[in-house]
């Protein structure tokens, strides 16, 4: 998955395989060295025939969410770790009692 | 990809083309047990290879990473116990644990903490080399390593596995073993192709190209993983569980046990693995606390009240050790723990949810909790960075936990099985563990009842754990190396064996459309959940058999892929009827109910009857299947079959 600019066309697609998007690529800073390809244990991804590109997440479904390919990546904020929403878990402040959870900073 | 054109495959199609290799020692599945049969064998001085489904570098459920390493007993200077004693201890406290396996846990006992140096000598963190902890309760100050669960006892350590499979990889390297990443093995060849006769080999197919590949081996070793998505699946819902190779043993002929132990612990996550509050396994011995802040109490073995943090993580007066408090656990080694949350939820003195109070627990307990335990473990070093990014801090927040979904006597869950990774799900939703299930049959080399046949990690019966697949590939790698050896010449194949192979294996990507790996995995799922979950008969089952035929008759006629990675998934949908159908057949076999299998049928209601207080093994033959009964602790002596079989 990358995260889109504006897109004007409108596109008639099927339904993703999968309702969740385990990592995210950031176009602008990924060069497509498909070291997260490499090293993923279920082959979700394939690399951009397009050179230098991110690689395209063709089996997000199958993402085993490892974090192998995030861990590996050399360049910071390349690819994101994506955590899907069900497995979203709360802590709360000791002192406050303030709820977060990923994605949910104390200003938010 | 959406809203681009339909991409062409990126890397080159080649079905049906094959490579041929010969090897001493051919290794199936390069995970933690793989890696290391590999190396042991490479050590030995013999040629191997190794067949790996994903990328060595990090595959396997160990692969990226662990945070325990058990049964560190012979040679730890640190841990007073013998090994005779800490596995008898746990074999003979009946329950559940009398199923175990014998042999790789005196083996583990032996030869784990010598593992984890050598595994320091390739490049793995396993000691405080940066005294981080210096001091802390759980460190021993003369080796500098920390350990978990039992202070005093030291038995099982706490290590930075993610520095380890990397490490393993790079030594596989160095020592020449050829590594063929990407390629599953699709079968076992055997002598003149024969069901039961001596293993020589394997056959692989690459999930990126489709190519095919025919290893010639002296000696295999399977160090495959156990199977999953038999009863069970969705990738909306907890992504892709990998899956194993052992079903290639069944259909070649070697024999299992234990496939009628099942367990209803499993479905699905809630959260980020290790990402909730919890306070056993990695986050042992953390405090809990209700939504109000009030303490959860924590007892010993006898329901005493603990008062001290430190008392958590030592045996009570007269106890020699103990192995934290896990069910069926015998009460000589049983550990402290929190008590039962439904208890606690009956006096009505507790409000829901509680939470992991990682603030209130002593600096050196919290650190080694939420930075080495979670940090380390396997595929928790990206949850540990991801809630950092997101500010989570453990020493101001609490986590919150999930412990009180089924807690006994409000719903299904076993008394305490409070959950810290997933719910505990209906009765007829089973899975394969975990801990102690089935698997393959093997004797003091790690061979199975097949020549020319080793096997190491999570496909043997009985067997689990990073340490354990470690120390049992390093044993059945020696082993192997030993008998390849001896063995003459790289055996023949069967030349129609491997053609059948090719025409089964290809079949779907000669179609135009058919029925997709995902369908026909579901319908696996609805067999097995509905003729062999709970509660079982003979009737059902037999009714389950039927239907498992019909699967493979339409995946014979309609199963359909378009690429070799969707082929490659097919393949393993493929093994898992296999392997259902095993297990089915274990399940009739057995004609008895036993709690501690978790094992219940209709027509044989009597609870574990001594005729059936046995292992039943099972192994497909010409004629069919054919069973055997077992005796428990088959074994016999510990000291003298280790002494003679440990192939130094």
């Amino acid at each position: 998955m990358v995260e889109r600019k504006e897109e004007k066309t409108v596109y008639a697609t099927p339904n993703d395989p999968s309702p969740t998007r385990p990592v995210i690529f950031n176009e602008d800073i990924c060069n497509g060295c498909n070291v997260c390809v490499d090293v993923c244990l279920q082959d979700v991804f394939i690399p951009n025939p397009r050179e230098g590109k991110p690689p395209i997440l063709l089996y997000p479904d199958e993402c085993w969410y490892d974090g192998n390919c995030v861990l590996a990546c050399s360049r910071k904020g390349a690819i994101r770790f994506n955590i899907p929403l069900m497995w979203r878990t709360a802590w709360r402040d000791k002192e406050t009692g303030e709820l977060y959870w990923v994605d949910k900073k104390s200003s938010d | 990809m959406y809203g681009e054109k339909t991409l062409v495959w990126p890397y080159p199609v080649l079905y049906g083309q094959a490579k041929e290799i010969d090897t001493d020692v051919l290794v199936v599945g390069g995970g933690i047990a793989g890696c290391w049969a590999a190396i042991a064998a490479a050590q030995k001085g013999v040629k191997v290879a190794i067949l790996e489904k994903a990328a060595t570098v990090r595959s396997g459920a160990g692969g990226a990473g662990c945070d325990h390493w058990g049964s560190v007993i012979n040679g730890n200077p640190g841990c007073k116990l013998e090994p005779e004693e800490f596995v008898n201890a746990q074999l003979h406290g009946g329950g559940l644990n009398e199923w175990g396996n014998g042999i790789m846990s005196y083996i583990q006992a032996m030869e784990s903490y010598e593992t984890l140096l050598e595994l320091e000598q390739m490049g793995g963190k396993i000691r405080d080399t940066g005294d981080e902890f210096k001091g802390a309760p759980f460190r021993d100050e003369q080796t500098r390593m920390l350990f978990a669960y039992d202070y005093e006892n030291k038995w099982c350590a706490r290590v930075w596995g993610t520095t380890f499979k990397p490490a393993l990889y790079k030594e596989c390297k160095r020592l020449g073993v050829q590594i063929f990443d990407r390629f599953m093995a699709t079968s076992l060849l055997t002598e003149d192709g024969k069901c039961g006769a001596r293993v020589v080999g394997a056959t692989g197919m690459n999930v990126r190209t489709g190519e095919f590949i025919t290893c010639r081996a002296k000696a295999t070793i399977l160090a495959t993983a156990r199977p999953s998505r038999i009863w069970s699946f969705s990738t909306d819902k907890h992504g892709l569980n990998i899956t194993g190779g052992s079903p290639i043993a069944w259909k070649a002929g070697a024999e299992f046990t234990l496939l009628e132990k099942t367990s209803k612990v499993g479905g699905e996550p809630l959260s980020a693995t290790h990402g909730s509050g919890s306070d056993r396994n990695t986050s042992y011995p953390c405090t809990m606390v209700d939504d109000d802040g009030n303490e959860i109490p924590w007892v010993d073995r006898s329901g005493n009240i603990l008062e001290t943090v430190e008392e958590r993580s030592l045996p009570v007066a007269g106890q020699r050790f103990h192995v934290s408090n896990r069910a069926h656990t015998a009460f000589d080694i049983l550990g402290p723990s929190p008590k039962p949350v439904g208890e606690l939820l009956k006096t009505g003195n507790y409000t829901l949810p509680f939470w992991s109070d990682l603030p209130g627990m002593p600096d050196e307990e919290r650190r080694v909790i939420w930075g080495v335990m979670v940090g380390e473990e396997s595929k928790t070093k990206i949850v540990y960075e991801l809630y950092k990014q997101n500010g989570f801090d453990p020493e101001k927040h609490q986590l919150q936990g999930y412990q009180y979904l089924n807690a006994a006597p409000y719903g299904l869950g076993p008394v305490g099985a409070g959950s810290y990774l997933s719910t505990i799900t209906g009765g007829n939703v089973r899975n394969l563990g975990p801990g102690i299930t089935g698997g393959l049959v093997i004797d003091w080399n790690l061979r199975t009842s097949m020549e020319g046949l080793y096997a190491a990690g999570d496909c043997l019966f009985a067997s689990y754990g990073h340490a354990q697949a470690a120390t049992a590939g390093r044993y059945a790698g020696r082993n192997a190396a030993n008998y390849a050896k001896k063995a003459g010449s790289v055996p023949s194949v069967h030349e129609r064996q491997i053609e059948e192979e090719k025409s089964r294996i290809y079949a779907p990507v000669a179609r135009k459309s058919g029925i997709d790996w995902k369908e026909l995995n579901n319908g696996l799922n609805k067999v097995m959940q509905v003729y062999c979950g709970d509660p079982k008969s003979g009737k059902l089952m037999n009714l389950g058999l039927k239907f498992l035929d019909d699967l493979k008759e339409e995946a014979s006629q309609n199963l359909y892929a378009n690429n070799p990675h969707k082929l490659g998934r097919t393949i393993e949908v493929l093994e898992l009827i296999t392997y259902a159908e095993a297990i089915v057949h274990a399940s009739l076999a057995r004609k008895c109910s036993n709690r501690y299998l978790d094992f219940y049928r209709t027509d044989y209601a009597e609870l574990d009857p001594p005729e059936w207080h046995k292992y039943i093994v099972l192994k497909k033959s010409d004629d069919g299947v054919t069973s055997r009964k077992m005796e428990l602790e088959f074994w016999g002596d510990f000291e003298s079959n280790y002494a003679a079989n440990n192939a130094r």
